[in-house]
């Protein structure tokens, strides 16, 4: 079993949560796990990239080759774009749709959602509105990670225990609405399968 | 044996505390942060009694650090790599000195520059010091170099180095901790001149490091870290420094043919290197920094065997290696890539909404358009974010503390105005001795210290004088009439402006602190009391 992610949002946006999510769900069934992120910036508003490595074998590079990432996840439609050159041509790409304008020359949204339908195999998905439904737009980076949960090839009870890890001292309401935008994400996925 | 999955900032923090750490002293500087922040929020580390403190500077860090180890316990201090610039001096007269308590530095490199003005190589220091270099391959490496670098350092009477770059330092992967080790008992040098560096004592010193050399390149070639990995496709050997490693083997899934020599220990293992040398018909360097082992390899006249990497090519002179640079080089076919869409713009790190740099710099930008002429020299921190647009204030940002300096050494070839800005903590770190110049020299020059009473681009950390800025300036001998403190608010805009260009107008030093606090930490601040 070997998977590469990328993850690609605007600081803020809850990136390497979702990493720590995928993370510990691997861990915890047992693979080797390398995750690379960029510092700093993510609290200028800039456009931050994670790399996440999930291998039943030992893993050596931490940064994913050009042209093989199994999945590029967005939080951000034109982030997802920013970083399709890692994606393999087999590769499956997951992103909101909702943009995150905070500069002037944000180009035009039809635009960057007519790229990313160009891919054979998308998912495009309003992740703000879901979240917003479930009861929390915090949630949206939850609802993004849940349509990429097919083609990860770890089970939702491997990341429902990894959202117990992680979000169990905000309390079971927390971690609930987060397992819920889970499955609110993987039901919008089932879409395009 | 506990498995964590941690940063390789975070495995050296550990690995430290594990190994019997008593002090460590640092300034904040990316990709090397991480690592006091982890033992500054260590349990282990609290209960142990473990000295945890962001200082002034590295090189108050570094002399700190020697100050623990005189006393017989076990210091680290850590940085990046310009930081190593500044505890230099420190740094290189540690190895004369040699160590009571063992010394480990780590610096952290940043190939490509992801946030630093250069991408200087350390290891360069380690060989400029003569001391022992260790370069971990990945982040368990790194957790358990740092109990050998202290039982080394003591052994062998020397600091000892560690290297890394951005690429480990905030990269995550299972860490198998080992053993705990507990902190060394005080104990004086039995030698009481050891660490005074009078000549006649100095000579003798060096003359001992020099003759431990040899015990230096002993560990080198038996300690295990480095290894030579044979091959039976000799027509290429390749050298690896280093996560270069990683990059290599990424592109062997199968096992590699190729005999590799797998660096992570200097002084270089000679012996491993010729038995190498020997056995192959040409050679790739792969180093993740400048291609140190590669020029001292080819040698002034390259008139050995063919050496490949940066310097002929194969591989980009400057810039981080990554998997396709390393296919590239050995001829291999890389993945079709994906171009990128034209739609996509850049999104380049702005200042935070609410910053008030923003505020200083938006009526500064009136001011120094009312003068025409003048120049604003800046310095390091999230304030140099105002090079881009749409602020675009100043021109210049080279190293920390410059701006004031500059500002002097600008007006007195006939700048006017000359106008310094610098952030409180960068004040601290480097500032401080240049505004006594300028009092001393009475330059004309107006300095703006913007006073956000935090470390701000690397997270957030304690700035070391917030409420005692003016009483600095104050101290040095600026004029009491001519330090202005000023909020930078939206409506103060206007009495901002007046207060900065009477203070232009003034022909001699003057400082003008905008002061309120970095939106940030002020929304960490808030978060925390509410949870109270």
């Amino acid at each position: 079993m070997q998977k590469d992610i990328v993850l690609g949002g605007v600081g803020g946006q809850g990136i390497l949560t979702i990493a720590a999510t995928i993370g510990t769900a691997a861990v915890n069934s047992g693979l080797f796990l390398k995750q690379s992120e960029v510092h700093g910036m993510s609290q200028r508003g800039g456009d931050v990239m994670s790399n996440l490595r999930l291998s039943s074998d030992e893993i050596f590079s931490d940064l994913i080759p050009e042209g093989k990432a199994d999945i590029v996840i967005g939080v951000e439609p034109m982030e997802a774009l920013r970083h399709v050159k890692m994606l393999s041509k087999e590769g499956w790409l997951i992103t909101n749709e909702v943009p995150f304008k905070n500069i002037p020359n944000y180009p035009e949204i039809e635009g960057v959602i007519d790229e990313l339908k160009r891919f054979p195999r998308h998912v495009i998905l309003n992740a703000d509105q879901i979240a917003k439904d479930l009861g929390s737009l915090k949630a949206a980076n939850m609802v993004i990670l849940g349509a990429a949960i097919p083609f990860i090839g770890l089970e939702l009870s491997d990341f429902e225990g990894a959202l117990k890890m992680i979000f169990g001292r905000k309390g079971d309401d927390i971690v609930n609405l987060n397992i819920n935008a889970l499955k609110a994400g993987m039901k919008e996925a089932e879409k395009f399968l | 044996m506990q498995k964590i999955v941690l940063l390789g900032d975070e495995a050296i923090a550990q690995g430290a505390v594990d190994a019997g750490l008593s002090a460590v002293y640092a300034y904040p500087g990316t990709p090397s942060t991480e690592i006091t922040e982890y033992i500054l929020r260590s349990k282990e580390a609290k209960n142990g009694g473990i000295v945890a403190s962001w200082t002034t500077n590295e090189k108050t860090s570094m002399e700190m650090a020697i100050g623990t180890s005189y006393v017989g316990k076990r210091a680290l201090v850590t940085m990046k790599h310009v930081g190593l610039n500044v505890a230099a001096d420190a740094f290189m007269n540690a190895a004369i000195t040699g160590v009571n308590g063992g010394i480990v530095v780590v610096s952290a490199d940043d190939p490509s520059m992801h946030s630093s003005q250069n991408e200087q190589d350390s290891r360069y220091y380690g060989k400029f010091a003569q001391i022992p270099v260790l370069e971990p391959v990945n982040q368990q490496d790194a957790y358990d170099m740092m109990g050998y670098a202290f039982e080394m350092s003591e052994r062998l009477n020397v600091p000892v180095l560690i290297r890394i770059t951005t690429r480990l330092a905030h990269s995550r992967a299972g860490v198998t901790l080992g053993e705990k080790v507990p902190q060394n008992e005080l104990k004086l040098p039995k030698n009481k001149r050891q660490f005074v560096l009078l000549p006649g004592i100095a000579r003798t010193q060096y003359k001992a490091l020099l003759a431990n050399q040899p015990l230096f390149e002993k560990e080198s070639e038996e300690k295990g870290y480095n290894a030579l990995l044979t091959g039976k496709d000799k027509s290429l050997g390749i050298i690896t420094t280093g996560i270069a490693y990683n990059y290599l083997m990424e592109n062997f899934g199968e096992g590699i043919d190729f005999p590799v020599l797998k660096i992570a220990q200097y002084p270089m293992p000679i012996n491993m290197l010729k038995n190498f040398y020997d056995s192959v018909d040409e050679i790739l360097v792969l180093e993740d920094g400048y291609p140190l082992v590669e020029e001292q390899l080819k040698g002034f006249l390259n008139l050995g065997k063919p050496v490949h990497g940066r310097l002929d090519g194969a591989l980009p002179r400057d810039g981080e290696l990554n998997p396709n640079l390393v296919a590239k080089a050995l001829g291999h076919e890389i993945a079709e890539q994906y171009d990128t869409p034209e739609v996509v713009t850049a999104r380049p790190p702005a200042l935070c909404a609410g910053c008030p740099h923003t505020d200083s710099y938006t009526a500064l930008n009136v001011v120094m358009e009312y003068f025409g002429e003048g120049r604003v020299f800046s310095d390091i921190g999230c304030y140099t974010l105002a090079a881009l647009e749409p602020l675009e204030s100043i021109n210049s940002c080279v190293d920390m503390g410059a701006s004031i300096t500059m500002a002097k050494g600008a007006a007195e070839a006939g700048l006017v105005p000359s106008v310094a800005v610098i952030g409180d903590s960068t004040f601290t770190h480097s500032g401080l001795t240049g505004l006594l110049d300028c009092v001393n020299a009475k330059a004309p020059v107006t300095i703006l210290i913007l006073d956000n009473g935090t470390t701000g681009m690397t997270g957030g950390q304690t700035s070391q004088a917030t409420g005692k800025i003016e009483d600095i300036c104050m101290g040095l001998g600026v004029a009491k009439e001519h330090v202005r403190v000023i909020n930078p608010i939206k409506k103060n805009h206007d009495e901002n402006i007046k207060i900065m260009k009477e203070e232009m107008d003034y022909n001699g030093v003057s400082v003008v602190i905008p002061r309120r606090e970095c939106i940030i930490t002020l929304g960490a601040r808030i978060r925390a009391n509410k949870k109270k």
